[in-house]
């Protein structure tokens, strides 16, 4: 058999688990075969494991508008570095990405770049001011995976009601910054013994599990409201309709950050309500110890949390309660990060070390199940917003991601694609570091792969 | 950190997390001695000649900047005085840039007031010299701490064992961070009290309670906080007269702690809110004392971070 690129000796191992050594033969964008075949690129991937691509809910890509903080090139391009082929840009930008011909504007900018796929989130709000419903049936023509008003608060519970139940007659997720602003007020970091020592204001966890709660309820009534619609639902149509047999998921808590709060949504998951969830790479890896610093680069809404929350997530990504790892990618100015604890804006870029992080953090370091942690790079968020997912088999989609389990690096913020060249993890010894990331049967990234 | 007869000392006064207790007792032993510079005719001594000392305030706040500036005088530095209400930062200049600008003119020491937690320990990384926190936010100002501490030994003698009450809106104080880092290191008992929404959840090294008898009962001594009347907006208090009620100091309270416990307040004073009118005029008040003091512990900081051994 003929293609274009084959990896020798890779180990593969997708969402459901390992499969062993392949040599895998790519064509016409898809897997042509795990047993060989000839090729004019031929890549020795022996101590390397191939992947589905990685696909992020949630980077903030700043375009339109702030294009000095980051822009979709060097987003895009700091995604397929970081193993990503796939990702949701939040609609904070300037103007906010809230009708239908700035998401079109999007997807084409995006597609002309050709890194990391791009699927926008536009604002459930006009303007995202909590007011008026955006276009959802027209955002969603042109493109939209998700409606959010994240970067804001959704205050009004009377707007997201009627928000959750006219974007799933439209076949959208709608997802949320789940924190009370009137109980966070203006928290720079988590309330609890360091934010009393230190005198910086605090946030409490209970902003984003009262928050949490309300929002329970507000689904529990969408749900008891909406179930003659969900016939129609199921007809909606287009590329993101949900898979057959399986229940729309109605909202998605964005960046979860406290124990209570997962303890809340696990309890709500039991009973079957249709809510998920993420988690960022930061809550997973750093607590608020890291503030005793005073180093706004550990400034993040919500903020880290207390290892005692850490050590509940990681349980939670491990049990299921949590869908998938989302970046939160918030890129900023130097400059910015640079102002006081008070003054420099919430925010931590990560999409090129996302993977090599948890890897090292959670399998290296915590014994997490490999294919587990895949799985919520993977399967989790293509499930959670309708798209199918991709396994290692003949005919998949060779979106893929070659990377290296042995090789260790230091993560230096300097090389970064993205714009923010800042990280609390500066200098982190990692391991798992993409090497080839293919979209579609394209290298889009590619960075010490030894070809033969 | 290891403690010898002469110590040697960090350089900068951020907090007193990187000081030990054999510093501060010779901070506070030179603070004697520029004290009796001060009673001279002539108040003024050479140590510091050459030196170049920035009053950098990008918060308001006359008192202590007068105090500082000369405090350095006194040892004959030279004083660069910079306040926001001269400066740029109102037109979008960053602290950090300002900073940079200042370092250009050859300054060996900053002096820095600012509204946010942690600038100064930024400043220190950016700027590599002596920096002295003259406070941040909310969260320390260390030679308030000492010259209160400095105060209450003229009168107490040792502290070892000695309760000291903090009372007022302790949540947003610096004045109430530092003395309960500094005045435990010295061997005091700290209780903190004030409404129960404007205390923190913890404030290590002191007990926290809502009972103002509870905290005066057989005080060694008693610090009255300032009560910033921005409070009541933000929902924290429900009003001036709802405070004066539960916990002004009053003579009649104050008689629940021991004998001529000595009131200390850091100032500015809100006559009739924190204290009865009277009682910061009355011989147990420290007040007047304490301004005096604040010039000598300055300039017992100055000198240390400037001459004395490094560590």
């Amino acid at each position: 058999m003929k293609g274009e690129i084959l990896f020798k000796n890779a180990n593969l191992v997708d969402g459901r688990g390992e499969h062993g050594r392949a040599d895998v033969l790519i064509g016409e964008g898809r897997i042509l075969s795990l047993s060989g075949g000839e090729a004019p690129r031929v890549i020795e991937a022996a101590g390397m494991i191939l992947s589905p691509g990685f696909f992020d809910p949630h980077a903030h890509l700043r375009e339109p508008g702030q294009e000095v903080k980051e822009d979709l090139t060097s987003g895009l391009t700091a995604a397929a570095k970081g193993g990503y082929t796939d990702l949701v840009s939040m609609p904070n930008t300037s103007p906010v990405v809230d009708n239908a011909e700035i998401v079109a504007a999007l997807k084409k900018k995006a597609a002309s770049i050709g890194q990391a796929r791009l699927h926008p989130a536009a604002a459930l709000t006009q303007g995202q001011e909590g007011k008026i419903l955006s276009e959802a049936r027209l955002l969603r023509e042109a493109g939209a995976v998700m409606l959010t008003d994240d970067g804001r608060t959704n205050e009004d519970a009377g707007v997201l009601a009627q928000g959750l139940q006219y974007a799933a007659s439209w076949g959208l997720l709608v997802s949320v910054h789940a924190e009370d602003a009137s109980l966070r007020r203006g928290g720079v970091m988590n309330e609890g013994e360091v934010s009393f020592r230190l005198g910086l204001p605090g946030n409490t966890g209970f902003a984003e599990s009262a928050r949490i709660a309300r929002d329970l309820e507000i689904v529990r009534y969408v749900e008891s409201r909406g179930s003659q619609e969900a016939g129609q639902r199921s007809r909606v149509e287009g590329r993101n309709t949900q898979v057959e047999g399986q229940k729309q998921t109605l909202l998605h808590v964005q960046h979860l950050s406290t124990r209570r709060g997962l303890e809340l949504i696990r309890q709500a998951r039991a009973e079957g309500l249709p809510i998920t969830t993420e988690v960022g790479p930061h809550h997973l890896t750093l607590t608020d110890q890291s503030l005793n610093s005073l180093n706004p680069i550990f400034k993040v809404a919500p903020p880290l949390r207390t290892q005692a929350d850490l050590e509940a997530l990681i349980e939670g990504l491990l049990d299921g309660s949590i869908d998938c790892i989302g970046t939160d990618h918030a890129p900023h100015t130097q400059d910015e990060k640079e102002l006081d604890m008070l003054r420099a804006p919430f925010g931590i870029p990560s999409l090129e070390i996302c993977w090599p992080l948890l890897y090292t953090a959670l399998v290296v370091g915590h014994g997490f199940p490999l294919h587990t942690l895949i799985e919520r790079f993977t399967d989790g968020p293509r499930r959670i917003l309708g798209f199918p997912p991709i396994h290692l088999t003949e005919g998949a989609q060779a979106s893929l991601v070659l990377w290296s389990p042995g090789q260790e690096r230091p993560v230096v913020p300097q090389s970064f694609a993205s714009r923010a060249k800042f990280s609390p993890w500066a200098g982190w010894a990692l391991r798992g570091w993409p090497s080839v990331t293919l979209v579609e049967g394209r290298v889009v990234y590619e960075q010490g792969a030894v070809q033969i | 950190m290891s403690q010898s007869a002469v110590p040697s000392f960090p350089r900068h006064l951020l907090d007193f997390s990187d000081w030990n207790r054999g510093q501060v007792e010779s901070i506070l032993e030179t603070a004697q001695m520029m004290q009796e510079v001060l009673a001279r005719p002539v108040k003024k001594v050479p140590a510091l000649t050459g030196f170049t000392v920035a009053t950098v305030f990008f918060e308001p706040s006359t008192r202590t900047r007068l105090s500082f500036e000369l405090a350095a005088r006194r040892m004959s530095a030279d004083v660069l005085s910079f306040a926001t209400a001269t400066s740029s930062t109102t037109k979008g200049e960053t602290y950090r840039d300002t900073l940079r600008t200042l370092e250009q003119m050859g300054i060996d020491a900053y002096v820095i007031r600012v509204d946010a937690a942690g600038v100064c320990h930024q400043a220190y990384g950016w700027l590599h010299k002596p920096v002295i926190n003259a406070g941040d936010g909310w969260r320390a100002h260390p030679t308030q701490a000492l010259l209160d501490a400095f105060t209450l030994r003229e009168r107490l003698g040792s502290l070892e064992g000695k309760k000291i009450a903090i009372v007022g809106d302790i949540l947003h104080s610096r004045v109430a961070r530092s003395n309960a880092e500094l005045l435990t290191m010295l061997g005091a008992q700290v209780v903190a009290c004030g409404p129960a929404t404007l205390l923190p959840g913890s404030l290590p090294g002191a007990t926290l309670t809502t009972s103002l008898k509870e905290a005066l009962l057989e005080a060694d001594a008693v610090m009255a906080l300032r009560l910033q009347k921005e409070r009541m907006d933000k929902g924290l208090l429900p009003s001036l007269p709802e405070y004066i009620a539960a916990y002004q100091i009053t003579q009649e309270r104050l008689a629940w702690a021991r004998p001529l416990a000595p009131l200390l307040h850091p100032g500015p004073m809100n006559r009739d809110v924190e204290l009865e009118g009277t009682l910061a005029d009355s011989p147990q008040s420290l007040v007047e004392r304490q301004v005096a003091n604040g010039q000598a512990i300055r300039m017992a900081v100055l000198y240390h971070l400037l001459v004395g051994k490094r560590s």
